[in-house]
């Protein structure tokens, strides 16, 4: 495989097994330019969030290398940030002080720390319920504090597992609108774990379709629409057609079909 | 509206039910009053030896609140020991149980004899007999600590002093509160037992426990159930206190202190 210079997260020939069984991922090899939001597509069991866990380093890789600015992944590396499938807000908190949580795990200065998180509110639009306990919130306000919580850290990889599959169509398809602009403003790499081909399809540049037992990568599909993205995206013809091509792929990975 | 009246009605309903079928009995089967005082004896009993009992009472207090306190903060030492080690969890854990398990009334002739007859030994038992729900409830809220907010912890890399203070202790709180709930009602109960065996052991240092004993040797009845009124009044007095600091502490948070439940 050949790796471009400007390569931000590298995967070599990782494969996964728990213990002594089957391996969940077999041989996975791609590259990601720094900027690039990459979505992971693939049924359940193929080892995508697995994937995303080795890169966050919270589950080590059996075999195979993978390099985050030519380094191998650590715990708690700046510049790297997870959301979770949950929004995981520490319920004893209120909204603001939820997004200060890392940088108090990072010991920044709380002047700095309420600056950041401040600017993180006004980011996601949650300022009126700064003072709010999660309990008080919505599903998708929770998950917008989620996400505002990753990007305090001022990432330059955030690493998503699924993390808007619990809501709602339409908050969804409000939240991924969300996350694409703010991404104009900053831009990091993305990898995005979903179950949505639409989803996939409308935030990223980038699409790897995985199959199952065990799990690979069985497709590698670029997405040719220009950002800055909105909904009126959803409404084009080129968009539902490669929604269609997406979901004929996965359905060709399900069967074993091009390995 | 209707739900509030109710929460009183109700307890009062129950409460007239129990004290008629008490007098109900008396005069049915004809029991003397030595035998068993109604409730307006053990009224007229307190109101005659209310000196006597209020200032047992006191002293009684003061030692539940001592053994009381020191097994809110020891029991959270020990849970927070616990839970932050595996293998510590799993060495003395036993030993705990053991602790728990041996019957308070053959060790308390061993504190009177280590730690004198005063009040010492008295806040003591109290504390070997409170200290166990603290321990347990609190242990448990640490170690179950939602895996999720675990993970977000691991992404971040925090140390060891971090998830406890950040994560598992704020986590466990609810727990905490549960274990001083149990403890609130145990320790009076705890105080006045070790009172009474001090009492008979070593004679007498006062206390609801020790005035019992006298009036039980006395065979004064309706005063021995006036002391047992008056040390439940105690239990609620404790209890009402945890349960309003919880309150104050978790409501916005946790489902134990939310309006629909309090």
């Amino acid at each position: 495989m050949t790796v471009p210079l400007d390569a931000h997260v590298v995967l070599r020939g990782v494969a996964k097994r728990f213990g002594d069984g089957p391996p969940v991922l077999a041989q996975v090899d791609f590259a990601v330019q720094l900027g690039s939001f990459v979505s992971l597509i693939g049924p359940s069991g193929c080892g995508k969030s697995t994937l995303l866990r080795m890169i966050a380093a919270l589950s080590p890789a059996t075999s195979g290398e993978i390099l985050i600015d030519g380094r191998s992944p650590e715990r708690g590396q700046p510049g790297v940030a997870f959301i979770f499938q949950e929004p995981t807000l520490l319920p004893w908190l209120p909204v603001q002080a939820n997004i200060e949580v890392p940088l108090r795990i990072r010991r920044v200065a709380r002047a700095e720390r309420e600056r950041r998180a401040a600017e993180m509110l006004r980011l996601v639009r949650l300022e009126h319920v700064r003072g709010h306990y999660p309990r008080e919130l919505s599903g998708g306000m929770k998950m917008r504090v989620s996400v505002a919580r990753a990007l305090v850290q001022s990432p330059r990889l955030l690493l998503m597992d699924e993390p808007f599959g619990a809501l709602d169509e339409m908050t969804r398809h409000h939240l991924n609108e969300e996350l694409l602009e703010i991404r104009e403003a900053e831009r990091w790499t993305a990898f995005f774990v979903t179950h949505s081909v639409a989803e996939a399809v409308f935030l990223s540049d980038r699409i790897l379709v995985m199959a199952a037992r065990p799990g690979c990568i069985v497709a590698d599909v670029p997405v040719p629409f220009a950002y800055p993205r909105g909904p009126e995206l959803r409404e084009q013809r080129d968009y539902h057609d490669l929604v269609d091509r997406v979901a004929q792929l996965l359905r060709a990975g399900e069967k074993g079909e091009g390995r | 509206m209707n739900g509030r009246l109710l929460r009183w009605l109700l307890p009062m309903a129950g409460g007239t039910a129990l004290v008629g079928l008490w007098y109900a009995l008396r005069h049915a089967f004809g029991i003397p009053a030595w035998l068993l005082p109604v409730p307006h004896e053990i009224l007229e009993a307190l109101g005659r030896e209310r000196a006597l009992i209020g200032a047992a009472a006191w002293q009684t207090t003061q030692s539940a609140l001592l053994g009381f306190l020191s097994a809110a903060a020891g029991g959270l030492v020990c849970a927070i020991l616990l839970a932050s080690s595996r293998p510590v969890r799993l060495a003395l854990y036993p030993y705990l149980l053991i602790l728990q398990m041996t019957p308070v009334i053959v060790l308390a002739p061993f504190i009177v004899l280590w730690a004198g007859r005063g009040m010492g030994s008295i806040v003591i038992v109290t504390f070997i007999v409170s200290f166990f729900p603290v321990v347990v409830n609190t242990t448990h809220g640490m170690v179950s600590t939602d895996r999720g907010l675990v993970e977000l912890f691991d992404v971040c890399n925090a140390g060891p002093l971090q998830r406890i203070f950040l994560l598992h202790l704020p986590f466990a709180t609810p727990y905490y509160f549960a274990g001083l709930r149990i403890a609130a009602t145990l320790a009076p109960i705890g105080a006045i037992f070790a009172e009474y065996v001090t009492g008979s052991i070593a004679g007498g240092t006062g206390g609801l426990g020790f005035l019992a004993s006298v009036f039980n040797q006395r065979q004064m009845r309706a005063e021995l159930l006036a002391v047992a009124l008056t040390s439940c009044v105690l239990g609620f007095v404790f209890l009402a206190v945890i349960a309003t600091v919880n309150r104050l502490l978790l409501r916005r948070w946790h489902a134990s202190a939310t309006p629909a439940d309090a």
